[in-house]
């Protein structure tokens, strides 16, 4: 019993990663309609500027955390203004292949900065793990739950409490209305990028202190099963991702521990295909029917 | 009996009643016309003949047989063509295609012949061709049938849309505002273009109109919507003359 | 009289005719000036390795694009059919005991069924879906099938499968190379072809001239499965040995690239990009760690290109041919 409590908990951490990451998946695809594959790399970003602070810059670790944060931020923006925004009326294809070279073009860059073997980073958490009528919880997982949970807050009532927030939700249900209505599209659209770029740095730098091991393609996969827990929740749906990124890091942790690690993530995808096979539009995704 | 037979034909969705209790029959060879003011439900009708939505009462016969519940192919091999307010065409294919494409319940050919183009596949071919042309050659489209669809102008398109509808050799064709944005002349060379082929293929039309003087002049019989029910129906003169008729097109 | 009737007309009419003529002759004709360009020495070791690689992509191309170019969904999860094929066919060239040629046929065209009966499995409930979700869904599926191709025992799990016959050649890679293209390009001539490009450009119109659309998308998928099956024979009887993690979404991702790059819907388009997205990084090879750099950039520069109104502007303007239009557009 307490080992199936472990594995839960040990879910609900890898979990929150991924809720994390999630969430800039579907508020860009609320917002741009695209996928924006590069958008896992940015948790690779985020863990190489954290080393690069602490370790080579010897900065303190809050500013070096915030600093991460705020790099992460300008580079989504960025990577949106070059790549995305010339292709607004292009087709979704056009667009996704082009975040998919913009994934190749960040992991690239990385390989040549910081060649391909990996970096051993000492986790800057330094909590005592904490036992609870057998139950184990390390601090890496206390830390990561409370920070995620503080993300998740403070997203919500960004959203929906602040004028740059409705802003968004406005661009998301109708770009056309929003523009007509005074809204600056333009700047609504990065601001949802380095909002997603600051929580996926977050992500990043929760994930090298559970790994502490930093290499190019390390964005990758975290990436993939964060759109998939989007994809899940409902993309474009904000509590989707939450919902989405919490039950992938559950049922991924759970099959580990009593299927089997190799099928962990045929199992992961089978739950997704038959998600969308029974709710098309994912968990929490409202559905859209095309009028005739 | 008549080849159309609709008996209380409702649907809702969830709260909102769009059609209820609607009811007409149409003769074969007749050329109905369905108007009503805007949001009076005249396109949920057509989407409920056409298996697009399904009925949540009532029943549709096509010549004896109820067709609610078919698929909307389904019901295009059973014998309703359509066409859409907002034209739907297959706007990268050439207008030769376009009318090709609705001949694939009559032409066939197997997968095999597909893939190696064994002689069956050019006669078949060549089949389509003449008779996609012929069509093409009814609504004047003749000499743009290497054009990709897309590239037609606005009326154009409407008439190929109407052509391809008819090349599925149907019963009843069913046209929703096929004069919409169209200016006096095109309309009324189009609705002559219309009664020609109701007598040349000697189908049944059934057709949408905002217009009610342009849809007395050509159809027959007539039945006006209403905020999804019927207001009157009969011919032309009749219904036109209707006081509640008048009252929901001017208004109070 | 249209230009389509006067082909069908004049001297389309015949299974022997002129167009076909002129097809059969450029294909040998390549097929014997690459055995000069080999056997005379032009072309070197690196290049000659480079052969069977092209064909294999142009398949995988040709294929993806009748789903993605024809059909208009995209899917991501081609390289699972790949492993499906690259498994099938070398398990059963290993274990059987024939002379070359037929066991070699057979392991292809059973590479090629074993992908299309998945493509089949996995087509007829997913395709219910559109879009992005058809993409992330056909994405699982391939990596579904990674993940079990590694869990099995007669795969040889994520070591791989050793000791498959080298049976891959340039002959035998442009032969099937060239039956994958005559196939798929008869296919979208055909009415089957008309039905599927209909159902991408309007499937609500195409349902309402009696097109039963999942059968036909089905059919479309489940056709591009076969094709990247014997694909996937070709690549295992190539290297000798087929991993897990050669199949992963990175590789249905190169495939659409290819594909999207070549121009949706465009045969042409696909070989030539084929051709050039397998030599373009072995010519980048010498500059290790900047080859996927410089792919990435080329890539994103391509896509600006083609897709924000550049390309577009260049070819009305006559400075480009035109390459993505399936139909040639007449002037007014």
């Amino acid at each position: 019993m307490e080992s199936i409590i472990e594995q839960f908990i040990n879910g609900l951490r890898s979990g929150s990663i991924y809720a994390l990451i999630a969430l800039g998946y579907t508020m860009v695809y609320g917002i741009a309609k695209m996928i924006n594959f590069a958008h896992g790399d940015i948790i690779m970003v985020g863990a190489y500027t954290l080393y690069v602070t602490t370790v080579r810059l010897k900065m303190p670790v809050i500013p070096a955390v915030l600093f991460t944060v705020a790099v992460c931020a300008v580079l989504g923006i960025i990577i949106e203004k070059v790549a995305y925004k010339p292709l607004r009326n292009a087709p979704a294809l056009a667009v996704l292949i082009t975040a998919i070279g913009m994934s190749f073009l960040l992991e690239s860059v990385a390989l040549l900065i910081f060649n391909a073997n990996p970096i051993t980073f000492k986790s800057i958490i330094t909590i005592d793990s904490v036992s609870i009528g057998g139950v184990t919880v390390s601090g890496i997982t206390i830390v990561t739950l409370v920070v995620t949970l503080i993300c998740m807050v403070s997203l919500t009532l960004f959203i929906t409490k602040t004028k740059a927030g409705s802003a968004m939700r406005a661009v998301s249900e109708d770009r056309a209305a929003a523009e007509l209505m005074g809204i600056n599209v333009n700047r609504t659209i990065s601001m949802t990028f380095a909002v997603g770029s600051a929580l996926a740095a977050v992500a990043g730098i929760m994930f090298v202190c559970q790994y502490q091991s930093i290499k190019p393609m390390l964005g990758a996969i975290p990436g993939l099963k964060a759109f998939v827990a989007a994809v899940l929740g409902g993309i474009g749906s904000v509590p989707g991702a939450m919902l989405g990124g919490m039950l992938l890091g559950v049922i991924e942790s759970i099959s580990k521990a009593y299927i089997s690690t190799e099928l962990s993530d045929a199992i992961v995808f089978g739950v997704l295909v038959l998600v969308l096979l029974i709710k098309p539009s994912g968990l929490l995704g409202r559905n859209r029917i095309e009028k005739v | 009996m008549a080849l159309l037979e609709v008996k209380n034909l409702g649907i809702s969705f969830g709260g909102l009643r769009a059609v209820d209790n609607v009811n007409f029959d149409i003769e074969k060879g007749q050329l109905y016309g369905l108007i009503g003011p805007n949001g009076a439900g005249k396109t949920t009708v057509f989407n409920l003949l056409t298996g697009v939505y399904r009925p949540t009462d009532g029943t549709i016969k096509l010549g004896g047989i109820d067709i609610v519940g078919k698929s909307p192919s389904e019901i295009c091999q059973a014998g309703i063509a359509r066409t859409f307010q907002n034209i739907r065409l297959f706007k990268k294919m050439s207008v030769l295609d376009n009318v090709k494409t609705a001949l694939h319940n009559q032409i066939r050919y197997s997968l095999v012949t597909g893939f190696f183009h064994l002689p069956a596949y050019f006669k078949a071919e060549r089949e389509m061709d003449e008779k996609a042309m012929e069509i093409l050659r009814v609504f004047d489209l003749d000499g743009q049938a290497d054009y990709l669809a897309s590239n037609l102008p606005y009326g154009k398109q409407r008439k190929l849309e109407i052509a391809r509808g008819l090349a599925t050799n149907p019963k009843l064709l069913l046209l929703d505002e096929p004069a919409a944005g169209m200016n006096p002349n095109e309309t009324a060379e189009l609705m002559e273009t219309i009664r020609l082929v109701r007598d040349r293929y000697q189908i049944t039309i059934l057709l949408i109109e905002h217009d009610m003087k342009l849809v007395s002049g050509i159809c027959e019989k007539i039945l006006v919507l209403n905020f999804g029910t019927e207001l009157a129906a009969g011919a032309p003169e009749e219904v036109l003359n209707n006081p509640e008729v008048i009252t929901a097109y001017l208004g109070e | 009289m249209s230009k389509a009737m006067k082909e069908n007309g004049e001297y389309k009419n015949n299974f022997v005719n002129k167009k076909n003529i002129i097809t059969a002759a450029v294909i040998i004709g390549v097929y014997i000036l690459i055995v000069v360009l080999t056997e005379g020495g032009v072309l070197n070791r690196q290049a000659k390795s480079l052969l069977v690689p092209i064909g294999i992509n142009i398949i995988l191309a040709v294929s993806l694009n009748l789903v993605t170019g024809f059909l208009g969904e995209l899917s991501l999860g081609h390289a699972g059919f790949m492993a499906i094929g690259a498994y099938t066919g070398a398990i059963f060239t290993i274990y059987a005991n024939m002379p070359e040629f037929a066991e070699f046929l057979l392991g292809i065209l059973l590479g090629g069924i074993a992908a299309a009966v998945f493509g089949f499995l996995i087509g007829v409930p997913v395709l219910r879906l559109k879009g992005d979700y058809l993409a992330i869904v056909t994405l699982g599926f391939g990596e579904i099938i990674r993940s079990i191709v590694n869990f099995m025992g007669i795969t040889g799990g994520a070591m791989g499968l050793k000791q498959i016959p080298r049976y891959s050649n340039y002959t035998w890679t442009y032969i099937i190379m060239v039956i994958t293209l005559l196939f798929i390009t008869n296919l979208v001539n055909s009415r089957y072809g008309r039905i599927i490009r209909s159902i991408r450009d309007n499937y609500i119109a195409a349902e309402s001239i009696g097109i039963k659309v999942s059968r036909y998308k089905t059919m479309a998928f489940v056709i591009a499965a076969f094709f990247a099956g014997v694909a996937g024979v070709l690549y295992g009887h190539n290297l000798s040995i087929v991993k897990p993690g050669d199949f992963d979404y990175n590789k249905s991702i190169e495939i659409l690239v290819i594909v999207v790059l070549g121009g949706m819907g465009s045969v042409k388009g696909s070989v030539i990009a084929a051709v050039i997205l397998t030599i373009l990084p072995e010519m980048l090879r010498a500059t290790d760690d900047f080859r996927m750099f410089l792919y990435a950039v080329v890539l994103i520069a391509m896509m600006l290109f083609n897709s924000s109104g550049f390309r577009t502007r260049l070819e009305e303007s006559g400075k480009l041919p035109k390459l993505s239009l399936p139909v040639k557009l007449k002037a007014k």
